[in-house]
């Protein structure tokens, strides 16, 4: 398995860290019901098909990547880099 | 038919003509008190005790492919009770005791082999860890003995003593650990609750789960409409397709784990050997081959194949303990789709929904839980109560934080 | 039996080996296989499960019979295939799977209970009584079973693992592999092809085939040569590729130096990781046979087998073959053995309009019905119409047809399809991405069509990578159709073999569906069909023909089990090469570790470290007398250790502040410039991620510290928080962990120290730091202390740590302290109940450290708002407390804790013990250990209680600081 790196280019998978759903970009804020945090930390649409997930290119660059792929086939549509895509502000 | 060394002789006399089919092959009825979804290990074994323990026979058992075409029939067979946290412990203890009945139970033999279980520790850390979990167990009930470097030694002197990179600190064996012969589970399972009357309909994949007024009638299936007064979903792999038909979210993410056998070799290895520093386990099966597997691949998969990054890492790590096994040649490898929770354990409970059940996230401990699961889910299913020695596996743990985490990882899903 | 004038092995060049103490004489060029038959050597091998006598089957790696144990100087390699293993001067090999000989195998008494050892048998007996299960029947069942067997000792072999990259990957160098490497290489495109074979030409070194006027191997070399003179290609031989992975990642195993006499570096084999953007697999396709009774003597083969002995080995296993094929592919191979001298005694055929053979009996519409010989073939009954006639013959090539070798192509849960027209399962196109099949293995048999779908599957691969192929001229070559009429198991009685190495027979298989296991999985594993070394390549598709037979139903709709990787058998010592020993995980030194393994220092891993365990003086006889008396000194004068092993990162920039705020609990953005402050981490789950301090060396400039063990874990988190939900803040940050050697000072005379080494008194507050300058050299100190003495950690570039470590070494022994190592740290922690990864071991809260008010209400932070759950706090929870013995006894970690009077059962059991050590300056064992309510149980007896250690010991409860509760000595 192969990814691209938007900075370092296509890499064996071994050099990146997996963490799992794209979810995690969107924390919610600490006051929210405890049911978006459940939702956040623990529940997963964990599709078989296509998906978005967290990849941290740790041998290479430092990136946390956002891949689009699909878990059936494993094939990978797109990575692009997390910094600036979060859909929430995370700290106030 | 009841098997029987006498009736093995007798058939092979008569030129093994009047066997007779191991399970009946119905059509779907109708109507059924109860409908369980998946006819692996947990499923069959569901239908098993709900029939025998709680009387229930109108029941039947869905499978869109074969009887145990799921994990039951890819894993590395390992059978343990070797839990230390409240809620695991209790639930583990029991399915091990289940374990050593149920060729009697079942009148199949599942090779049931208590060989005994060494974990290795490698640092004054882990050893402690592992004492912790060594009187977690005997508290239980169950056995556990230290064992220091030479203890480990006297039983498995091929291990690599001298050079490695992770010395060799001692070992915590479990006597009573051991393995069984896998599909035989399922089948045997299978064979005896078709002997109590309960359907086993393969090549019925379920389509949806019907829902009124938020209690459950019965299920779609490609085979037609089937109504139920209960449902149990036991579909670990595919928990989370299943469940959304009823509108649920999980707390799983599904994961690859790979395994891997060699050709059959003379026997070399008499215990089953996890060696935790390189994420590596061990067996020999019966029939010669070296059953041995790693972690996961660690990226959300349903492919039931894996990448070669892990592939490696397990042989590396196999290569550092034992290095008597590096002219051994792998065979096959396989992956099973893993149903990870966000604490590494499992869910038997009831859901939001009036009679539809879950029994899910068996991350890849499934194998050796499969009698207390079904028990445990037979149970759930016919009292509307859980059962106590897994009153812990509730679905709303993770929101209320009563988490059972034996790894210590954390809320991400893949590190269990 | 060896034929003059044929064969590729080089006749000037004999070797000499052993086969079961025998010696025998061959080429340098023979596998051992060709020797064994040159030598007229029939049996090799005993079957799975009824120790039937068995010979060579085939010529390749497929072979299911012919394996063997090659006897090394250190290691034997167990179910070696001799078609494969290349002879060498001296290779010794043994038979296996027999006892006490191969001629006479005790165990072949099965073979005349195979009545009572059908399909399943073992799951419906044996259960009786039970504990004879362990104790008798799967001992004796374990012995039986299993092929050869390793040594026990370890592997000293030498194994490597290679990455190699190309633009075009081609499986197999066979007319189609060969064209499509040389059209793609033609075109300038960076090629490896890889052969599993000792030389490349597939089945053209083998049969007689005429290409542009050239033999097969003519035109083969020819071809080789111009690849030899393209740069942009490598050819692999001994080459097989085993597996298909994602995203263009090929497995493949050199076989380096299996074919040499063993040298001490010479490597064995080379594990390859070959990344390609695009792939041919070229892989040709496999005979498979027929199953009738007895069909598994020695002396039957398959009916390919006998061109490839014939024209690569100059050898014949039989001075009078019988063929027996349900297509025509035998009769070029009847005319080459009547060529080479060798008698046909006959054609049998079962199709009514079989073409004649000039020269040759053809038995037209007839069966092979039993073979007779059972330590080598002497007869074989032939039906013919309605009659039997008997053939004599030493040898039957036989030849059910063909299945093309679409394994790769199933890696990637591709599933073949079944072509009616060869009656074979042929590959789907597209199964693996960017991977196109030709010639045989795409189910084109004749030469022609190898060669022209090799030169199109070149084409279209680099078409798709933008190069454009110039046109060819195709090379003239045969195109005959494939003819065949499916014939699966000639009917009758007795047993006929479908699998050879897992004694799986054509009843078994009809046994297996009338019990129900009519699926094609259920029946495979029933019956164990497909699951020997050859994974079924000999016989699968024959048992699942036998299975559509016995449930009514066609090929199709019975479907197919999945070939999975590898394709061939790989060792383990290969795919794990690098492994063995220290090569495991990377190994981490302190700049110290000399000087602390000069003094005597047992080095102790710690992650992927090592540091000192202690440092042993003269006359003290245990690890105990040097920790206590390293304890003692830190207590009474000074101690250095180093702890550069904790992670460092730096941070900096204007929202650095902010972002510390929002990754500890704690406020950091008030911290003034000069200062250190403890921060914890929680995880987003509200556990402990891990704890450490973080100095502010400037405005803008902090160094977090952080344990040893978490070091990598906070980086790779404080790097997901700050580009996940920090974007736009100024604020960037560097592990420099390897870039700062650090060494902790402490007790009553730090200062002293500390004031000596840098030549002047440091003027610190406690939790200050400073840059300073030691002896010329820019470095930092910090007042900070884990011991709970006053202590400093002083800094500087890695590469003056060793000298400053020395340094400091000698000036604290002339003030009698000196250094202590990891035991000693660990006792100086639990006495002042300082926390490592033993008690935050990722189950733990802050409230359970009693470190919840440290979680600040002002603000948000990283798992604020998990911890808030009701579960993560309140009295059912263990919180942590110290454990002081009531008695002087030893006390151990991982002991539970129990009210006194209750059942040591799961139920009762109320805590357990994280760590423990000696106190020399309390004179008690002290422990540390988690305890339901147990802040509201301070001076209560527990009953510490390890029952796989025996220890049962009565302890008062207690604050887990033991030692200077209020900690004046750290502010003095």
């Amino acid at each position: 398995m192969r990814l691209t790196c938007p900075l370092c280019g296509p890499r064996d998978r071994r050099e990146f860290y997996y963490s799992g759903d794209a979810v995690l970009l969107a924390r919610p804020a600490t006051d929210a019901p405890p049911g978006a945090w459940d939702d956040y930390l623990h529940n997963r649409d964990n599709p078989a098909g296509v998906t978005q997930d967290l990849w941290y290119h740790e041998q290479g660059c430092c990136s946390w990547l956002k891949v689009t792929r699909n878990t059936v086939t494993h094939e990978i549509l797109s990575v692009e880099s997390v910094a600036g895509t979060s859909t929430a502000g995370g700290a106030a | 038919m009841r098997y029987s060394g006498f009736k093995v002789l007798v058939q092979g006399l008569f030129g093994n003509t009047g066997w007779t089919p191991a399970w009946r092959d119905p059509a779907p009825k109708a109507d059924y008190d109860a409908v369980i979804i998946g006819g692996g290990g947990h499923g069959l074994a569901t239908a098993y005790y709900l029939a025998k323990n709680h009387g229930l026979t109108n029941i039947a058992v869905l499978e869109k492919g074969y009887l145990g075409s799921g994990n039951i029939g890819r894993n590395t067979t390992i059978v343990r009770a070797n839990y230390f946290l409240p809620g695991n412990s209790e639930f583990y203890s029991h399915s091990l005791k289940l374990w050593e009945g149920l060729e009697a139970d079942l009148n199949y033999n599942v090779m049931h082999s208590q060989r005994g279980l060494i974990n290795l520790f490698h640092s004054d850390g882990q050893r402690d860890a592992f004492a912790r979990r060594g009187n977690a167990m005997i508290n239980q009930g169950d056995d556990a003995v230290l064992l220091d470097r030479d203890g480990v030694r006297e039983i498995l002197p091929y291990l690599d003593y001298d050079n490695t990179r992770f010395p060799i600190y001692g070992g915590l064996l479990h006597p009573r650990g051991g393995t069984a012969r896998h599909d035989a589970v399922a089948w045997g399972y299978a064979r005896a609750a078709d002997r109590r009357g309960v359907d086993l309909i393969q090549n019925c994949e379920v389509t949806g789960i019907d829902i009124v007024d938020g209690r459950v009638t019965g299920v779609q299936t490609t085979r037609g409409a089937i109504r139920a007064k209960k449902v149990g979903m036991v579909v670990a792999g595919r928990s989370g397709q299943v469940a959304a038909m009823a509108g649920l979210r999980l707390p799983i993410e599904s994961h690859v784990l790979q395994a891997f056998v060699t050709e059959g070799l003379k026997p070399v290895i008499n215990h089953v050997i996890s060696f935790g520093m390189g994420h590596f386990y061990i067996s020999q099966s019966d029939k010669g081959g070296l059953v041995f597997g790693g972690d996961l691949d660690f990226y959300a998969s349903y492919a039931s194949r894996g990448n070669l990054p892990m592939v490696e890492h397990v042989m590396e790590a196999g290569m550092t303990l034992m290095p008597m096994i590096g002219r051994a040649r792998v065979l096959r490898s396989w992956g099973g789709i893993m149903d990870m929770t966000p604490d590494g354990s499992p869910i038997i409970d009831k859901t939001p929904v009036d009679g539809l059940f879950i029994d899910a996230g068996w991350n890849y401990g499934g194998f050796k839980a499969v009698p207390a699961s079904g028990w445990c889910m037979a149970h759930l299913m016919a009292t509307g109560d859980s059962h106590p020695v897994a009153a812990k596996f509730r679905l709303n743990r993770f929101a209320t934080g009563h988490i059972l985490d034996e790894e210590g990882t954390g809320s991400q899903h893949n590190l269990h | 039996m060896r034929i003059d004038g044929r064969g590729r092995i080089d006749r000037t060049r004999p070797v000499t080996f052993r086969f079961d103490g025998r010696v025998f004489a061959g080429y340098k060029g023979d596998t051992l296989a060709s020797a064994l038959i040159a030598n007229d050597v029939r049996v090799v091998g005993r079957s799975f499960k009824y120790h039937r006598p068995r010979g060579i089957l085939t010529a390749g790696s497929e072979e299911p019979n012919a394996l063997v144990e090659i006897v090394g100087p250190a290691n034997q390699t167990p179910n070696t295939r001799a078609t494969v293993q290349e002879l060498f001067e001296g290779l010794v090999a043994r038979s296996q799977n027999r006892w006490p000989s191969l001629r006479f195998d005790a165990l072949e008494v099965n073979d005349l209970a195979a009545p009572f050892l059908s399909a399943g048998f073992y799951y419906k007996t044996f259960m009786w009584p039970r504990r004879f299960w362990e104790g008798l029947y799967e001992p004796v069942i374990r012995r039986a079973a299993g092929l050869g067997s390793l040594s026990g000792r370890h592997d000293e072999g030498v194994y490597e693992k290679a990455w190699a990259h190309c633009d075009l990957l081609v499986i197999g160098a066979g007319p189609a592999g060969l064209m499509a490497a040389l059209t793609a290489a033609r075109a300038g495109a960076d090629v490896i092809l890889a052969d599993e074979s000792s030389e490349p030409g597939g089945r053209l070194l083998s049969d007689d085939a005429v290409i542009d006027g050239l033999s097969g191997a003519d035109w083969v070399a020819q071809v080789l040569a111009e690849l030899a003179s393209l740069p942009n290609v490598r050819l692999m031989t001994r080459t097989t590729v085993t597996g298909v992975y994602d995203d263009g990642t090929y497995g493949a195993l050199e076989r380096v130096g299996l074919h040499r006499r063993p040298r001490p570096n010479l490597p064995r084999e080379c594990f390859w990781r070959i990344v390609a953007k695009r792939s041919v697999l070229a892989a040709g396709a496999l005979e498979r046979g027929i199953a009738f009774q007895d069909n598994d003597r020695p002396g039957v083969m398959l009916a390919s087998s006998l061109p490839a002995y014939l024209n690569r080995y100059g050898v014949v296993p039989g001075q009078k073959v019988t063929l027996f094929a349900n297509n025509d592919s035998v009769r070029a191979t009847a005319r080459s053995l009547m060529a080479a001298g060798v008698t046909v005694a006959a054609i049998i055929d079962p199709r009514e309009d079989a073409p004649d053979e000039p020269g040759i009996t053809v038995h037209k519409g007839a069966q092979v019905k039993r073979a007779r010989g059972r330590m080598g073939l002497r007869e074989v009954l032939v039906r013919v119409g309605g009659r039997e006639i008997t053939v004599e013959t030493d040898c039957l090539g036989v030849s059910g047809g063909w299945n093309p070798s679409l394994h790769l192509t199933c890696h990637m849960n591709g599933r073949p399809r079944w072509s009616d027209d060869l009656a074979a399962f042929v590959p789907v196109e597209g199964a693996v991405p960017g991977m196109l099949v030709a010639g045989a293995a795409n189910g084109s048999f004749s030469t022609h069509g190898c060669l022209a779908a090799g030169t199109q599957a070149a084409r279209a691969s680099l078409e798709a990578l933008g190069v454009t192929v110039g046109q060819a001229d195709l090379p003239q070559a045969d195109d005959a159709p494939y003819r065949i009429a499916p014939l699966w198991a000639v009917p009758g009685k007795g047993r006929a073999w479908l699998d050879f190495a897992n004694d799986v027979t054509v009843k078994d298989v009809t046994q297996s569906a009338q019990e129900g296991f009519r699926s094609v999985e259920h029946m495979k594993r029933y019956t164990t069909q497909g699951m020997a070394p050859d994974q079924g390549k000999n016989s699968n598709v024959a048992a699942l023909a036998v299975l559509a037979d016995a449930t009514g139903r066609g090929i199709p709709e019975t479907g197919t089990t999945t070939f999975r990787p590898p394709f061939a058998p790989v060792s383990i010592a290969a795919m794990g090469a690098g492994g063995r020993g220290e090569g495991f995980a990377p190994q981490r030194f302190l700049t110290s570790d000399q000087a602390s393994r000069d003094r005597g220092a047992p080095m102790v891993e710690a992650g992927l470290w090592y540091r000192p365990g202690y440092f042993p003086k003269p006359g003290e006889r245990t690890w105990r007398e040097a920790c206590d008396r390293e304890v003692r000194m830190v207590r009474s004068s000074v101690g250095v250790t180093d702890v550069s092993t904790l992670g460092k990162i730096d941070i900096q920039g204007p929202d650095a502040g902010r972002f510390l705020d929002f990754v500890y609990t704690n406020t950091f953005s008030t911290l003034p410039v000069g200062k250190v402050r403890y921060g914890l981490m929680l995880r987003e789950d509200g556990h402990v991620l891990d704890d450490g301090t973080c100095a502010r060396l400037g405005q803008d400039h902090w160094l977090m510290t952080t344990t040893t063990a978490a070091a990598g874990l906070v980086m790779r988190h404080l790097e997901f928080v700050s580009q996940a939900f920090c974007a736009g803040w100024q604020v960037r940050f560097v592990s420099v962990t390897e870039a700062w050697a650090q060494f902790a000072v402490a007790g009553p005379l730090a200062r002293d120290l500390v004031a000596s080494a840098l030549g002047h008194a440091p003027d610190l507050p406690f939790m200050g730091c400073a840059h300073v300058v030691v002896q010329g050299i820019a470095g930092r100190l910090f007042r900070i202390s884990f011991s709970g003495e006053e202590g400093y950690e002083l800094a500087v570039p890695t590469r003056y740590g060793e000298a400053l470590f020395r340094d400091l070494t000698a000036r604290a022994e002339t003030m009698g302290g000196g250094l202590y190592g990891m035991e000693a740290l660990n006792v100086l922690r639990i006495e002042k109940g300082f926390i490592t990864h033993a008690e935050i071991h990722g189950r733990t809260t802050a409230f359970d450290i009693g470190m919840e008010k440290m979680v600040s209400g002002k603000k948000d932070c990283i798992g604020k708002a998990a911890a808030a759950r009701p579960g993560m706090t309140g009295p059912a929870r263990e919180q942590m407390v110290g454990l002081v013995p009531l008695t002087d006894d030893v006390l151990t970690a991982g002991a539970h804790l129990f009210a006194q009077g209750v059942d040591l059962t799961r139920e009762h059991s109320a805590g357990y013990v994280t760590s423990v050590g000696y106190s020399p300056t309390l004179q008690s064992h002290l422990a540390l250990g988690f305890l339901q309510n147990g802040r509201a149980r301070h001076g209560e007896t527990v009953r510490l209680v390890d029952r796989l250690r025996g220890v049962d010991v009565l302890c008062r409860v207690s604050d887990p600081v033991f030692h200077d509760p209020k900690g004046e000595k750290l502010r003095a």
